[in-house]
């Protein structure tokens, strides 16, 4: 199933309509909040009463609007069945004006990330989110905002974009923010790693000091021209290659990301082997399986390659790299359509909110264990989609 | 009309094809393999290698592909790939960051064996004279505390050395004292033929963390062969020694060596089962070196390279046999020489190293207080040829020795960087200078290297051992496994 991550209110009352967006935490109605920024989850006729006896100042309704009490309620957002998910603690992003939002945080999920712009300066063949030429430096300042309502205890989230480092001195503090607000929170950063070519950059983001940041830097071949044309940016390669030389230079964890399908995967050996002898010292690589959705979907005829076509391949760039020593991990594919060999390092990567398995998978024994599908996007299935039964001598 | 643009739009022509640095070699299948800068391989067809050379070469053509991640070509003005290249040979040089780690001392050249290929002329009489003293112990042992290196190494070497085992004591009781003072690790190995080995000793082993390494040559008859001694028995102390060892050291902290003489090339299988039986986790395949009785007594002559080489590929696919059985056991030259092509660690190894290993990898203080820049180097003194005495430890310090001009012209003239032959060579990143060998061969530190026995040693195992990588799936395993030890 897919969780529908924004949308727009159905009733929005006595909130700040002036100011172009706020942030809003949901709150345990039955407990009261001294933060501004908490407002009552309420999903029952119960939770409205608790509301106003906790002194809540504002809302989260759950779906139709509960007849007595509100009324009471000085400022109240109103969001349809679809969103009975929000939990303590979930964090939205609200725009008053034209009711729109966006859950930024669900303190429940292991796969948190915060989109960080919609501007890049690639424009990859496979995009899951597809670069938008707008001036929408606000999300920071509402990013800066939210993390100050991240519950201390979570694990790990990401920062996504477009290209997050754009803007990368207000980036820089939404960082030092993390490190000083939520110093137990490991951070991943999605970015082409272009920036970093850039010294000033490598030093301010070296300067955080952060005790667990992780640029997660894409490279998709060990040949200049291959990388430039899945990114379709001149130059990509040669200033993506430099900025991640420069981070393990100055100490900084590094993950490369190789997304495979048609264009990368029959040169996934390759490309490994080129990992492994040359950027040995990276700490993990991720071979990703394609989600169909995004500029994907428009490049369905350049891009789709059936997983088990590059099967046996994957399995060798996977030894590559084990016997370099680098870790390595396949996010994405599920378990029916890779070599057994490759299973230790199949890992269940695939966010919560568009995950799911298919009729197929019932009678699976690795079922548990296994990545299952993207709900999001147009789904597309390999031939190879087949429930791993239990060996027959293990029957008998 | 796309939103986006087709590949050739990014084969870029703005910025020129140049060529990197190459070595290649004409390979038997009539194509070429060619080597980068650092060492890695990669096979062309001749057709291949033409255009590669005359710069015809174009992105789309599978060519530029495959020589741009080979690093053999580089676009005009763009920086990254160089310093990839860059990083990884400064880390393949990284060795020369800890100079002088290893430190030998000659306690004594006495030995009770009376072994036929001995190569440092070990002498049987005269306690007084062949004995280290206790002064020139302690000089030795300031000096080796003066290198550079913060951890360090002291082997100490015969004769047998267990001969004059109260000053390896007094030694290892000072370095033990000195040494963190100075912010020093030391390291102890004893190389010895265990035949005098005692439970007391075992006991100060164990008590001070050293190691031993002793000489097993194969089964019974051959290694009693090769190895005589009053009784005929070195075969029987030195496997007692070996269990002994292994049982109150445990199992990582007893090794052995091999040296192969003409009687032992029809046997590298027994060889082998030899150790695998004594639980050792691996095996030296070793020719003999040109030093001391082995030259005198002409076993040196008694086989050429070929026919050793014969001997270590047999053995070779003796041993990724039991591997492929799920044994882990190994040959360690061949590990090394894995790690060096399959990896980008500094591997120190003496003779595997240019500049070469003399003097900057390790001293050797004879019992007679000269100080040798290699254990070869002292074996060619005890037969005339003083050419690789930096000095003596008491009227030199490290600074002295490391600094002579004698040891830097030796350095500077054998570097297979420049070398001829060397120069040119595919294999370069993976070989070293050796100029002891090729000086006590061929009376020149550099040599003619078609002429030379290491040279073609070296071809030979690593032609092999790129042939195995490229062309045996399950042996190509069973090395990249070693490559990552």
């Amino acid at each position: 199933m897919t969780l529908p991550l924004h949308g727009i209110a159905v009733k929005v009352r006595g909130l700040n309509l002036e100011h172009p967006w706020q942030v809003i935490r949901a709150h345990a109605a039955t407990n009261p909040s001294g933060h501004a920024a908490d407002a009552a989850l309420i999903k029952s006729q119960d939770d409205v009463a608790a509301a106003i006896g906790s002194g809540f100042k504002k809302a989260i309704v759950i779906g139709e609007v509960l007849a007595n009490g509100l009324d009471e309620m000085p400022g109240v957002v109103n969001l349809a069945d679809q969103y009975e998910y929000l939990a303590d603690g979930d964090i939205l992003g609200l725009q008053a004006g034209t009711r729109h939002f966006r859950t930024l945080y669900r303190r429940s999920s292991t796969h948190n990330s915060f989109l960080v712009t919609e501007r890049c300066n690639h424009y990859c063949l496979m995009c899951s989110q597809p670069p938008r030429d707008i001036d929408d430096r606000w999300i920071l300042d509402e990013i800066k905002a939210a993390i100050l309502l991240v519950d201390p205890q979570t694990k790990s989230f990401a920062f996504t974009g477009g290209e997050p480092l754009l803007e990368w001195r207000t980036f820089i503090e939404v960082l030092e923010q993390c490190r000083d607000m939520l110093p137990n929170t490991a951070v991943h950063v999605l970015t082409n790693g272009r920036a970093f070519a850039n010294n000033a950059v490598v030093s301010a983001w070296e300067g955080v000091r952060h005790p667990n940041l992780m640029a997660a830097i894409p490279i998709y071949s060990a040949v200049d021209c291959v990388h430039d044309y899945v990114v379709q940016a001149q130059g990509a390669f040669h200033d993506t290659v430099l900025g991640v030389l420069k981070l393990k230079d100055r100490g900084q964890r590094v993950e490369i990301r190789v997304v495979l399908h048609a264009i990368t995967a029959p040169r996934i050996v390759d490309t490994c082997r080129w990992i492994a002898r040359n950027l040995p010292f990276v700490d993990h690589v991720a071979l990703m399986g394609l989600e169909n959705t995004g500029f994907t979907l428009a490049n369905m005829d350049l891009l789709w390659i059936d997983p088990v076509d590059y099967k046996e391949a994957l399995a060798r760039a996977v030894e590559y790299l084990v016997f370099a020593g680098v870790k390595v991990s396949i996010y994405n594919l599920p378990r029916c359509v890779l070599a057994k060999s490759t299973w230790p390092f199949a890992v269940q990567s695939i966010s919560d909110w568009k995950n799911g398995f298919v009729e197929a998978c019932d009678a699976c024994i690795e079922r548990p264990r296994c990545s299952g599908f993207f709900t999001s996007g147009r789904p597309k299935y390999s031939r190879g989609v087949t429930p791993i039964l239990a060996r027959l001598e293990a029957i008998a | 009309m796309s939103r986006f643009l087709p590949a050739e739009a990014f084969h870029g022509t703005e910025n020129a094809i140049q060529l990197l640095p190459l070595r290649f070699e004409r390979a038997g299948y009539g194509g070429y393999l060619v080597s980068n800068m650092v060492g890695d391989f990669v096979r062309l067809s001749t057709d291949e290698f033409h255009r590669l050379v005359e710069g015809n070469v174009i992105p789309g053509d599978d060519l530029y592909e495959k020589a741009f991640a080979a690093h053999l070509v580089s676009r005009a003005g763009q920086t990254a790939q160089l310093q990839v290249v860059a990083a990884r040979l400064r880390s393949r040089m990284a060795f020369l960051r800890e100079p002088s780690a290893l430190h030998m001392f000659v306690v004594t050249l006495r030995c009770e064996h009376s072994c036929p290929y001995c190569q440092v002329s070990r002498q049987s009489t005269d306690k007084s004279r062949f004995d280290m003293t206790e002064d020139t112990a302690e000089r030795a042992l300031s000096i080796a505390l003066e290198s550079p290196a913060a951890h360090i190494k002291i082997e100490f070497q015969g004769g047998e050395p267990l001969l004059n085992f109260p000053l390896i004591a007094k030694i290892v009781e000072n370095a033990i004292q000195a040494a963190p003072k100075v912010g020093k690790e030391v390291e102890f190995v004893i190389a010895s033929n265990l035949a005098l080995l005692t439970d007391d000793i075992l006991a100060y082993c164990k008590r001070n963390s050293i190691l031993l390494s002793t000489s097993l040559d194969g089964p019974e008859d051959l290694h009693n062969r090769n190895r005589p001694r009053p009784g005929g028995n070195s075969y029987k102390l030195a496997v007692n020694g070996i269990k002994a060892a292994q049982k109150a050291l445990g199992t990582d902290r007893v090794g052995a060596l091999m040296t192969t003489t003409e009687a032992s090339l029809d046997r590298v299988e027994e060889i082998i089962d030899e150790y695998v039986a004594l639980g050792l986790d691996g095996v030296f395949l070793r020719p003999l070196s040109p030093y001391g009785f082995a030259v005198k007594t002409k076993q040196i002559k008694k086989y050429d390279a070929k026919r050793w080489l014969d001997f270590y590929k047999r053995g070779l696919h003796y041993i990724l046999d039991i591997n492929r059985a799920g044994q882990d056991f190994f040959e360690f030259y061949t590990l090394l020489l894995l790690r060096r092509m399959l990896t980008d660690q500094p591997i120190g190894y003496v003779d595997l190293r240019s500049p070469a290993g003399i003097g900057l990898g390790a001293l050797v203080y004879n019992y007679d207080g000269k100080v040798f820049a290699s254990d070869e180097g002292r074996m060619l003194a005890e037969m005339g040829d003083n050419t690789f005495e930096l000095g003596h430890v008491d009227s030199d310090n490290y600074r002295s020795l490391i600094l002579s001009d004698k040891l830097i012209e030796l350095v500077g003239s054998s570097l297979t960087q420049c070398a001829p032959e060397c120069l040119n060579c595919v294999y370069e990143s993976h070989c070293g200078a050796n100029p002891v060998y090729h000086h006590a061969t061929q009376n020149d530190p550099v040599g003619i290297k078609p002429l030379s026995f290491f040279c073609v040693r070296q071809k030979g195992i690593l032609s092999t051992l790129i042939d195995l990588l490229d062309n045996s799936p399950n042996e190509a395993k069973v090395l990249r496994q070693w490559s990552a030890m």
